[in-house]
């Protein structure tokens, strides 16, 4: 052995101290802190989160600033180009495209955000007391939504457009009749893993009630997911519309969204295609900004795809 | 006996965000035709990377070799090209994993994949290769192989798939066979079956066995040779015997200390305290240091060399220093005869 | 297996039963709907839908009548044309749509897999993030705005392809691009998960220490397990491509059944709107029967018997 300069106190023991030594290396972050830290990396989300909340301010300021109101007809001035009086042109009535683009945003963004909510409230209480309850509660209820489920949404939402008299909420609750069911499935599905879970039992053989047990422990556990889809429920539901606005199923005049607006600006695409870019731009701009949200959501959220 | 493969300072890294980890620094073995190495440790010595860079199946980037070399018939494995490696691995060196759950294709035959490398490495016809593939699986004792070479892994159990393991392992009879905790995530009654099954194959065989296991019970009854690993570095080494009864390491007492022993009923499992070190900012000293109830002040900053025990037996540790108090084997870790250091 | 299948067709006689159920009470609700009383028909079509339906008969006559017609595809006539049975409709519309659907659905699965793989094998790499690009695109631009957009550019602009109507092979290239957009970008972000999990598989290892080159472990064991998520994909798939064809065949003016529809619905014509979505649920359980028999022959674990699956 290499005798390099060592004393005899260099063999003297070392005071460790050995309580600390079962310690966990690094700080123990929480769910949401970890889940916050994971999605302000991914610099795609955030530029998401930036673009909705710009068109978001521009859904409300948009028609002020420009001067100009989006049902004003001006014949004289119909199918211009963009100019400094009308910034994105005039459509075939000679309204301001500009500002019904923000107003088309503010139905579009309403449409969507409804949609999701009441998709949400459906969704999470059909499937967290499906999940919960289990057995024939749960064979039950989920049979229920099966069967809706195996009918085309889009279907039956234009059937629904069809029956129903046109309207805004018309439109959402058509949409909503049947997409409640993803939601419910993604809980149901979370519960029944969870509920199995030994905190849930810890909390049940201390006595908590189904009701808390429900609200304070599962739901909270599960949000991570429902937030997700939550996402993606909305530039979902813009799609729809936009659809629906295709098929001259969409929001009646004088409301005007992004579906509404590409659908009229159709006829004439040959020669003024600047009516359909904005809406359209918008429209894929919108659903691009849910999309990279939702994925940065998933992968700052969900715990499988986390590692 | 002569050697087969020498692995000579070995070290590995990864590079990883938090920093290049050393998961293999400077490890040193070497094996012996017939014989069975086992290199022993637990999760995070080191030691699947040591298994799995002897076969080059480590990712590259982000893994990659910072020194040393791995002599295989007198060729370095390490400057070998990719496709110098296929015909090496499954062919001279082959291995088997931890999970036979998973480290079977689920979508192709058990056939299919014991025939992929006899029609790769022995030109083998597939109808021959089948004939083949059908043999092995009766050697490796699985009954009615006509019937089950047709089967998918999820048909067999997990000692059946790891059997299977074996054969497909074991098709182009190679030099060397890597074992890479091939009992752990089997039943204990299946674990024995197994580690028989591969013993009475090596008789056969010849191969030489690399066994790389946390389990030191597995161990005493199959390997020849023992390497401790911890913190990336061999710690101790010696013939089975040696290290069970003669052991020198604290560390290798801790592992002899937490094995349960059947005579000993009311003593209890001595746990190792404390986590082993992070690779990433790697101590200047003993790894060992942190945990090790004997540490001294040249431990934490000195690395110890090899002191010769034995002509076949050799430990890294500042105990073994004639300056060092004189430490017994403490109780925990005797398996049999009593010996004081110094 | 033939248990199964029976099995399988008996939930599709159900649910079938219970769409064509819903849709004749939501036609009997429609305002001015066939069986709604003030209705401004043309005598010819009051008397044929008088034949048809029995419409002086009470609602459950009138249900179970159309029950059995349904079951024989029979939907009675066009409520708008006259002279022209649902059945013919259908019938004349639907091998256009069923081209078109064709060449979109093969589009987008090779093109989606072919991304999905690339995206894969260049993880992390450029090829990757273009093709992830191309993929968060595809999902974002709706495919009636990509319509849209092709028919402006290809069509107008560059007058390279037909803008519209269903002639020949050429006339169903911008159609058939559009409406795959949205399912291949799907199935490439599907194919790209998917081939990089299995690429950390254990089963990988194990083919790579069998000494097998790298090209015969990526696709002989890779691709053959990373597809199976796409395969099960198949089902969402028809019913993308189908509801994508209402607006599709709409723009482009092609004579397929998802234009019939869409004209049915604009028309009211509620006869055909009933038979067309009546003739869709049959066609969407079949075929995602059809996708379930194909999952079972590609995935070995996945028992298409009535054995029982070991697990």
């Amino acid at each position: 052995m290499s005798q390099v300069q060592l004393n005899q106190s260099d063999f003297e023991p070392l005071q460790v101290d050995h309580s600390d030594a079962e310690k966990i290396a690094g700080e123990s972050t929480s769910y949401w802190k970890d889940g916050w830290r994971r999605f302000r990396k991914n610099k795609l989300a955030i530029f998401g989160v930036f673009i909705i909340i710009i068109l978001g301010i521009l859904s409300f300021i948009g028609g002020p600033i420009s001067g100009q109101n989006y049902y004003q007809n001006d014949l004289m001035n119909a199918n211009q180009s963009p100019s400094a009086e009308h910034w994105f042109g005039t459509d075939n009535l000679g309204r301001d495209v500009f500002a019904r683009t923000w107003y088309g945003a503010k139905i579009s963004l309403f449409i969507g955000l409804m949609a999701a909510f009441i998709d949400l409230v459906i969704g999470v209480i059909w499937g967290a007391i499906a999940g919960f309850f289990g057995g024939k509660v749960d064979e039950y209820m989920m049979r229920i939504a099966d069967i809706l489920y195996g009918v085309p949404y889009l279907l039956v939402v234009i059937l629904l457009m069809v029956i129903l008299p046109q309207g805004l909420w018309t439109l959402i609750i058509a949409m909503t009749i049947t997409g409640w069911i993803n939601m419910a499935r993604i809980v149901r599905g979370q519960v029944m893993q969870l509920r199995s879970e030994e905190y849930v039992m810890a909390s049940r053989s201390l006595g908590a009630s189904n009701t808390r047990l429900m609200f304070k422990h599962l739901v909270p556990n599960t949000l991570g997911p429902i937030l997700v889809t939550l996402t993606l429920t909305i530039p979902n539901a813009i799609f729809t519309e936009a659809f629906l606005s295709y098929l001259g199923l969409g929001v009646p005049a004088p409301l005007a969204s992004w579906g509404t607006m590409s659908s009229d600006a159709l006829p004439a695409l040959q020669y003024y295609p600047f009516q359909l870019f904005f809406p359209a731009f918008f429209i894929c701009l919108t659903m691009l900004a849910f999309n990279v949200i939702g994925d940065g959501m998933r992968d700052a959220l969900d715990p499988k795809v986390r590692k | 006996m002569s050697k087969i493969l020498e692995v000579n300072d070995l070290s590995v890294s990864f590079d990883t965000y938090g920093g290049d980890v050393k998961a293999v620094r400077g490890v040193t073995f070497e094996l012996n035709e017939k014989e069975t190495l086992a290199i022993v440790g637990e999760s995070g010595s080191g030691k699947s990377v040591t298994a799995q860079s002897l076969m080059r199946l480590i990712p590259m980037p982000p893994g990659k070799f910072v020194n040393g070399s791995i002599i295989f018939k007198g060729q370095d494995l390490t400057e070998k090209s990719e496709k110098q490696m296929e015909a090496i691995r499954g062919k001279e060196i082959s291995m088997i994993f931890q999970d036979p759950m998973t480290s079977l294709n689920p979508t192709m035959t058990i056939g299919k994949q014991i025939s992929e490398s006899l029609i790769k490495h022995q030109n083998m016809s597939k109808k021959d290769a089948h004939e083949r593939g059908i043999e092995l699986l009766k050697l490796v004792g699985i009954p009615t192989p006509e019937k089950r070479i047709n089967q998918y892994p999820h048909e067999y159990s997990g000692g059946m798939r790891q059997r299977a393991m074996i054969a497909i392992a074991l098709a182009c009879n190679p030099k060397i066979l890597i074992a890479d905790e091939p009992t752990t995530a089997l039943d204990v009654t299946i674990q024995a079956q197994i580690m028989d099954l591969m013993k009475e194959l090596q008789e056969k065989t010849g191969t030489a066995i690399l066994l790389i296991t946390h389990d030191l019970g597995v161990v005493a009854n199959a390997a020849h040779r023992v390497a401790v690993m911890y913190g990336g570095k061999i710690v101790e080494t010696g013939d089975v015997d040696e290290i069970f009864y003669n052991p020198q390491h604290p560390y290798t007492w801790g592992l002899l200390g937490s094995m349960p022993k059947l005579d000993n009923r009311d003593e209890e499992l001595q746990a190792i305290p404390g986590s082993p070190p992070d690779l990433a900012d790697p101590p200047k000293g003993c790894p060992f240091v942190t945990r090790c109830p004997f540490a001294m002040k040249v431990c934490e900053n000195r690395m110890p060399e090899y002191t010769d025990v034995s002509n076949t037996q050799k430990a890294a540790c500042w105990l073994l220093d004639e300056r060092a108090p004189k430490v017994e084997i403490p109780e925990s870790a005797r398996v049999g005869g009593t010996k004081v250091h110094g | 297996m033939a248990k199964y299948l029976l099995k399988r067709i008996g939930y599709i006689i159900v649910s079938l039963f219970f769409i064509i159920t819903i849709t004749f009470f939501l036609m009997q609700a429609a305002p001015g709907g066939p069986f709604a009383s003030e209705r401004k028909l043309p005598p010819e079509i009051e008397a044929q839908m008088n034949e048809a339906y029995g419409l002086n008969d009470p609602i459950h006559v009138q249900y179970f009548d159309y029950l059995v017609r349904a079951i024989t595809l029979d939907f009675g006539p066009s409520f708008k044309y006259v002279g022209q049975e649902v059945t013919d409709i259908i019938a004349r519309s639907f091998p256009y749509s069923l081209i078109l659907g064709a060449e979109a659905i093969l589009l987008a699965l090779s093109f989606g897999v072919l991304l999905g793989v690339i995206a894969a094998l260049k993880h992390n790499k450029f090829g990757d993030y273009a093709a992830m690009v191309i993929a968060v695109l595809g999902i974002s631009v709706p495919s009636f705005i990509m319509a849209t957009i092709l028919q402006y550019i290809f069509a107008i602009k560059l007058q390279a392809l037909p803008v519209a109507r269903f002639e020949s092979f050429a006339h169903t290239i911008l159609p058939a691009v559009a409406l795959a957009t949205t399912p291949l970008a799907f199935i490439a972000r599907l194919m790209r998960s998917s081939m990089l999990e299995v690429l950390n598989a254990d089963y990988i290892k194990t083919a790579r220490s069998k000494g097998l080159s790298s090209r015969v472990v990526t696709y002989k064991h890779g691709l053959r397990n990373a597809i199976l998520p796409v395969v099960s994909y198949l089902g969402p798939l028809v019913v993308s491509i189908l509801t994508g064809s209402f607006i599709i065949e709409k723009i482009f003016g092609i004579p397929g059944l998802g234009n019939e529809f869409v004209v049915s619905v604009t028309n009211r014509d509620y006869t055909v709107i009933m038979g067309t979505t009546v003739f869709f649920s049959v066609l969407l359980l079949v075929s995602i029967l059809i996708v379930d028999l194909i999952y079972g022959l590609v995935d070995p674990r996945i028992k298409v018997t009535d054995k029982g699956a070991e697990k």
